[in-house]
Formats: C-alpha cells, structure tokens, sequence
C-alpha cells in the first residue's frame, strides 16, 4: 500500500497584519511590527496593554448570504477560522457548495477538515447581562436565582458559541465537507497536529482534499489575565508595543498575545496537477512527540520539539543539511526561547547556525492554536517565493539562542523548510515541506 | 509502509458506576442506574435537578503519587485513576523494552470547569452600566484567580497529567469533538498505530460539565431530561417518552497497541480495532441532518475501513443520548446502514444506566463492548418500554441477553455534526469468514 503525496494549493490567513498570506507576506519582508495598544477592550488594567489585534473583521464577509445569521453565535476564533477557510478555498481554487452551490468542484463525502482550536473565552458582557439578573438584595451572584429565571436570559445557543469543534462545524457546513472531521487542542502545537493529521488523512486516500490549520483569539479580558498569570506576556518596551515581542533576541521580555489563524487546502498531488492548480509546497513530513515534563506549566519547556522535528525529517526521508529554512515558533518569552533553541540545536546539530530561520512572532504576537497555521502558511510561501523573510525584532542573540535569523529579507535555494510548534503542556508538532517541482 | 493489526490489551474507567471495569461491567449487566439528584452544586432551582455524578472518587486510591497531580482539575483525576487502571491491566510495568518515545497518548478530554465563584463574582462585582468595567475585573481578578486553576481549564492538561504519569514521549493529541471526542481519540490513535508512528498508545478521554454554566449551557439548549419526579428512571433513549438525555461524567483509558509488540512481550490480548469511520453532517450547528446521512457515512466508513459487510455486524453500541431527535436520526441512520438487516442486529445504549459522559462517553461505550463479546452477553437499554414508531429496532430492553457476538459496532455523534465509529471484535482475532481486508 502506497501512500499518496499531499500539495498545499490554498493558503487562508487571518492575522494581526491584515486579511490574507500576501497581507503578512509583504509585512514579514518590510519587518513591520504590527503589535499595538489594544482597542478590543480597556486593557489599563493589565500589566501588559499592548496585543496582536486582527482590527476591523467579520466574517460575514466571508460567508454565504444564506448563512449570516449564524455569525451572532460564532466566538471570535471562530470567525477567524471562518475567514480564513473561505480565503484558503479561494486560493486554492477548488471550488465548494460555500464558494458556489451550484458547481462545486470536489465532491462533499471527500472533502476533510481538521482545525486547531483553543480554549474558546466567553464574552463577559454576554454572560453579565444574565448573571446580572440573578443577584440576592447584597447584590451577590445567587445560585438559586439563577436556576429559577437568570439563566433564561442567556441566549440560547451560548453552549454553542464556545465548543471548540464550532470552528470545524461552521467550516464543514458552510463549505459543505462531509469527510472525516477533526479538531485538535494541544495549545500551540494543535495547527501543526491538525495539519499533520490532515496530511495523513489525504496521504491514505481517506479524503481527496482537506482544510486544515488552526485559529484562536486570547485577546480578551479572559485570555490575556491566564497569559498574564502564567508570566507570558510581555513585560518591558512601554511606549514601543511593535517592539515588545523579541524572539530569541536579547531583549526578550515575553510575548505579545495576539489573535488569528492560518488553514492550508491539502490536496493530492495527482488532483491539483490534473486540475493545473497552483502548488504552493509539498507536506513531506510529519511528526509529534511530548515531553513528560510539561505537567510543570510554570516551568519552560520546548515539548520535545528535537523529536518532532527529527521524526518529521524521518519521515520526509532528509538529513538536517537538507533543510534551507526553519520556521520557528519564537514565542519570546525567555525561558521558552532558550528551550527551543537547545530543541533545534538538538535536532539539527552543529550546523544549526548556518541554516537560515526566521520566527513570525516579532511582527505580529502569538497566535496559540492558530500560530501553527500562519506559521506553515509562512513555510509554504518561502517556498514557493524562493525567499527568507527576516524577523522583526531580532536584532542581537540571546545567549544560547543563535539561530540563524536574518535582518534583510534573502533569495535562497530552498528545498525543504521545517516549521515546528511546542505548547504549554508539552506537546509539539513539526512538518516539512517541500519545494514543488512542476 | 506497513499496516499493523491494533489490538486492546488494557482498560480502565471512573465513571458514576463504578471506579473500575468491573464494577461498572456488573452494574450495567443487572440495569442499575447512576443517576441521582445533582450534589456537586446547588441544582434545586434548575430545570434539571439531577445528574449522573462520580462519587466517593479519591485519586489518592488510584495513584501511587497523587500529590504530583494536587492542581488537576476534576475529569483529569478520573482519567488518571483510569489510566493507572489500563496501564496495570496491560502490565505494561513489566515492559523493560518499552521504548517511551514511541508511546502516544490520544485523548478526547473536555476543558476544566471554570472557577465558578470567582470567575462569576468578578464579573457580577465588576459590572457598570450593561457591561463589564475592565479595568475594575482585571483588579479582581487578579485578586481572586488563581493560575492553575485557570490553565488546568485548557484540554491539554490531561494528556500532560497522563504524559507525566506514564512517562509518555511519542505522538500526544487531544481532539475536543464534543460527545464524539473520545471514539474518535481511539480511532485516531488506531491509525498512528498502523501507521507505526507509535507501537503503545493510551486512548480514551475525560469530561466533567457537571457544574453550573455546563448544565445552563444544555439547558439552554433543551437538551436535558427534566423528569425531576423521576430521576432514576430520566435516561430512556429509544423510549417514546424520552424528554433528553442525563447529563454524567466520568473517563475512560484503554491501552492499545500494534499486535505484535502485544505478542512479542506477551500481553493478554483483550480485543482488536478493525475499523474506524468519521464524518462530517455538515448540516447545522443546532441539529442533526435529520436523514441520517452523517451518521450513515460514518458506519459505511466504519466497515469499509474493516473490510465487513452490515451483515457481519453482531450488536452495535449506540450513541443513543435520549434526545428526542438523536435516538429517531440514530436509528433512521442504522436502518439506511443495514437495510432488511437491520431488524435482526441488537442495539443498545448504556447512557440509559451511565448518562451522557459527553467527550468519555465513546470511550466507556467501547470497553463495554470489549465485554460484551468476552462474556457473549449484551448490556440492556433500561427505561425502554414504550416503543415509539420512530425508533423500530431491537435495543435490547430493560434486560441483558445472552447473545453471540463476534464483532460490534460502536458510535459517537456530538453536536456541531461530528460523527464517528469504531468496530471491534474479540481477542482470538477471529474476523468474520467473509472479510476481505
């Protein structure tokens, strides 16, 4: 039994640095920094005010006319995936019941999806307007008022808006994805697991096309209090947000908690070339592992991002000197910086220094669940550009952290680029890709 | 690439039952029922006053090293005492060549609960004016919440609780496809078996929404029994008078492996996976596709995945949650699967004596069929007396039967359209004579 090779033909990105891959493509080249003060909330009260922030976005832009009273009940990650999706799609060029109901170009039943999603935050205006009405005479939250009436003033569907399968839902309705459906929640690793999986799914001939990537928003009240409990976010820079968030650089305060996500068509091989579609990159390979020690969330650790790493590059049948690029993860925060770099180090030896790298998160935050997604979209576009985007705020290493960051974009001759991910909690996923020779 | 045979060589669950395979295997062979009036909070006010709950649980008698874990929330305790429980039974202590970094562990767990009293007196203490003051709640909240009782919430932390437990390195998933989540886990976790990404994996999932804003959530959705007056007797999928499903919760672990890793060091062998199915409705967010098609595709999936026809299917373990429109989809699905056939294949559902463990329910389902072709008997569906027209098939009744079962059928259905199915049969590997994989 044979496995299929798997295209990227459609890159769908929702990020801080605008709507769309050429939006974040052409920001990563310029080394534009896109964290700002946020607008979403009144964040005075937070150590850290500054975010990755979408800005103005909806998806009923996104969506089929018939279907926009279903944006009320979507969390803002999902909208996000939503987005992203529709964008994917239409670059990719299958076209879906979503995209046109009438000439749909791939059949329902093998159609797949697979999207990382987080821990969905509930809006606390929306839940306030309820819990507000079942309060005693002291003004104190009552339970038993609750159950009597307060609780029929929360909108019905609010369970809904809030499962983390949602974001795959609203996809495989509005596009019309009947295959095998999957959401994964493994943190910051979950786009880069879902892809994997995703591949695999298509590789074994399960489904002729995916939609796979991840999205989440922790930029609210909710997100960014966890974020700051857990001595993430961002801590220096006043005055200098789009500086804050300094991957592997000196500087290293913390991250910038952002929102967005990225989701890739896979396709076979054989299907995108009959059909002259546009290939971005090959997936060659994949792989997951887990460190044990990810139990300790307050102490940093890297997942066991070398054996990813190393199992993805098994899995791809390549060496370490065969890789022109690594896409980092780069959180910024200095103990997870100084764990990845020893992760990369590990995977690709000595030589580690020489490859070119670069890490999205200094120009536009962290994306958690949706950070794989962007993060491969980058690794696919590299390829597929012949290009190494530089990363913002990297100015000088960090000590242990040398990777081989650039400060000016390059042209380079890149083969296979391999873009990895770890979460708080120990998981980490990693893929390469592979340059596509029509 | 190679295609390995996966096979179950160790199961453990915590669940309103029982705190053990079984206990809860006894208990649902003689109809008994989990459900009782809701104590782990105040529920007296609410639509729904009852519940399936795990009582009487302490990690402490589960784990050797419980203090390790003293910051799970509490589905991660279940699927820890679970887990120990699979990892005992596969005697995988005894395993000196067990390669860690080709252990995986593929959970279908939920979130935490949230911290209910602070995360709700922050917002009630902190409105002005028909919203939120966020300056005033990030004061009190960072007063009153505490950080591992928020980032236990993330449903990553049970595969890190288990990972750190059991020492696992390899492959680590969790999939959150709400009721679904855990069949699918198992079914997942089979491919990276046969794939040979991993020679042991843990499977199984965890789930608690036994507390205010999970119960208000299904509530809202209409989901819930509200058969106050009779609690005992609320869970009655397949039953005309079925008015929702009973909230449980609970976890369930089971030890899988590549058949051969199993036979090299000499594992008793339990059962063997031959076929998985998943598939989108992509319907609605808020309903089933009411033909069934969703669920159909999955089953279809399901058998060509193990080379079987309908025919070969013997029982067939049912998502069945006792909502009005789940248990007449379910079984309109089952008769588009099975045709004429479908008459003479049993069904049943065990939620009408567990309730609903929402993302464990798969997983638990699946160990009772393990039993149920072990002990070639089939567990009841109780509370099942009067038949309704829409749902016409054999769901075994009120009573368990004796039955020859070789290879069952299990399914999971959650909301938002995720469907999913296993397919097992019994440890001799016996696959029915016609199989053509």
């Amino acid at each position: 039994m044979t496995e299929r090779r798997v295209a990227i033909t459609g890159l769908g990105v929702v990020s801080p640095a605008g709507i769309g891959v050429e939006a974040l493509w052409e920001g990563l080249l310029a080394g534009k920094g896109f964290i700002r003060p946020i607008e979403l909330f009144d964040a005075s009260g937070f150590p850290c005010g500054f975010g990755g922030q979408v800005g103005e976005f909806s998806a009923r832009r996104f969506v089929p006319k018939t279907y926009r009273k279903a944006v009320k009940v979507m969390a803002r990650d999902i909208e996000i995936a939503v987005g992203a999706a529709d964008l994917a799609f239409r670059d990719s060029g299958i076209v879906t019941k979503g995209i046109d109901a009438d000439g749909p170009t791939i059949e329902s039943g093998r159609l797949g999806c697979n999207i990382g999603a987080g821990l969905i935050c509930t809006d606390l205006d929306e839940l306030g307007v309820a819990l507000t009405t079942a309060v005693d005479e002291e003004g104190s939250f009552s339970l038993k008022a609750w159950g009597e009436s307060g609780m029929n003033n929360l909108t019905p569907l609010w369970l809904l808006k809030y499962l983390p399968n949602m974001l795959s839902c609203h996809v495989t309705i509005i596009h019309a994805a009947m295959g095998a459906s999957n959401t994964i929640t493994c943190g910051d690793a979950s786009a880069h697991l879902a892809v994997g999986e995703a591949t695999r799914l298509v590789a074994r001939g399960g489904a002729d096309a995916a939609v796979a990537g991840g999205a989440e928003s922790k930029l609210n009240p909710m997100g960014l209090m966890r974020q700051t409990l857990l001595k993430r976010a961002a801590t220096g820079w006043d005055g200098e947000p789009d500086r804050a968030c300094r991957p592997f650089d000196e500087g290293h305060c913390g991250t910038a908690v952002g929102e967005g996500g990225g989701l890739l068509i896979l396709e076979d091989l054989d299907r995108a070339v009959a059909r002259g579609a546009r290939i971005y990159a090959e997936v060659a390979g994949f792989g997951a592992a887990c460190d044990p020690a990810g139990i300790d969330v307050e102490r940093a650790n890297a997942g066991s991002l070398d054996l990813a790493v190393r199992r993805a590059m098994d899995d791809a049948g390549i060496a370490p000197d065969q890789v022109g690029l690594i896409v980092a993860h780069g959180t910024g925060v200095p103990a997870e910086d100084l764990c990845e770099a020893e992760a990369w180090q590990a995977a690709m030896g000595q030589r580690v220094r020489s490859i070119p790298a670069t890490a999205v998160t200094g120009a536009i935050g962290s994306l958690f669940a949706g950070a794989g997604g962007v993060e491969l979209a980058v690794a696919a576009k590299a390829l597929a550009e012949q290009t190494v985007p530089p990363t913002a705020n990297h100015a000088a290493p960090a000590r242990d952290c040398d990777l081989g960051f650039l400060c000016e974009p390059r042209q380079a001759r890149l083969e296979y680029v391999v873009s990895a991910a770890f979460s708080v909690g120990g998981q980490s996923g990693a893929c390469v890709l592979r340059r596509h020779e029509p | 690439m190679t295609d390995r045979r996966v096979v179950i060589t160790g199961m453990g669950t915590v669940n309103p039952l029982a705190h053990d395979v079984e206990g809860t295997w006894q208990a649902l062979l003689a109809g008994r029922s989990g459900v009782r009036a809701t104590e782990l909070f105040d529920a007296s006010t609410f639509p729904s006053t009852f519940s399936a709950q795990v009582s009487g649980y302490d990690l402490a008698d589960q784990v050797p090293d419980a203090e390790r874990h003293c910051h799970a929330g509490r589905h991660c305790r279940f699927a820890l005492g679970a887990g120990v429980q699979a990892w005992r039974q596969a005697e995988l202590d005894a395993c000196e060549q067990l390669d860690r970094s080709r252990l995986g562990i593929y959970l279908g767990s939920g979130e935490g609960s949230l911290d209910f009293d602070n995360f709700t007196g922050t917002i009630v203490d902190a409105w002005a004016g028909g919203a939120v003051d966020a300056v005033k709640w990030a004061e009190l909240a960072f007063e009153r919440m505490h950080l591992y009782r928020e980032v236990e919430q993330e449903s990553n932390m049970v595969v890190a609780h288990m990972a750190a437990e059991f020492d696992v390195r390899g492959p680590a998933f969790n999939v959150l496809t709400a009721c679904a989540a855990s069949t699918q886990a198992i079914g997942e976790a089979t491919l990276q078996i046969r794939r040979s990404d991993a020679d042991v994996m843990l499977t199984g999932g965890a789930h608690s929404m036994i507390h205010p804003y999970g119960v208000t959530g299904f509530i809202r959705l209409t989901a819930l029994s509200t058969r106050n007056d009779e609690i005992p007797t609320s869970s009655r999928p397949f039953d005309l008078t079925r008015d929702g499903f009973v909230l449980g919760e609970g976890a369930s672990v089971l030890v899988i492996e590549s058949r051969d890793h199993a036979l090299a060091r000499g594992a008793k062998i339990l059962g063997e996976i031959i076929g998985y199915g998943s598939s989108a409705d992509a319907f609605r967010i808020t309903d089933q596709d009411p033909e069934g098609e969703g669920a159909a595709a999955s089953m279809r999936c399901a058998l060509a995945d193990a080379g079987l026809a309908p025919g070969d299917i013997d029982y067939i373990s049912a998502h069945g949650t006792g909502t009005k429109q789940n248990d007449q989809v379910e079984t309109r699905a089952m008769r588009s699967v099975f045709g004429e056939q479908a008459d003479h294949v049993p069904v049943s559902s065990v939620k009408s004596m567990l309730g609903h463990l929402i993302a464990a329910a798969g997983a638990t389902e699946l160990i009772t069929c393990v039993l149920a072709i072990r002990d070639q008997i089939l567990p009841p569906t109780m509370n099942c007396s009067h038949s309704d027209p829409d749902c016409d098939l054999d769901y075994v009744p009120n009573k368990a039967r004796p039955a020859a079962v070789r290879t069952v059928m299990s399914n999971s259905f959650g909301f938002g359209g995720q469907n999913n199915t296993l397919i097992v049969i019994g440890p001799e590997g016996d696959r029915p004579a016609d199989a053509t994989r």
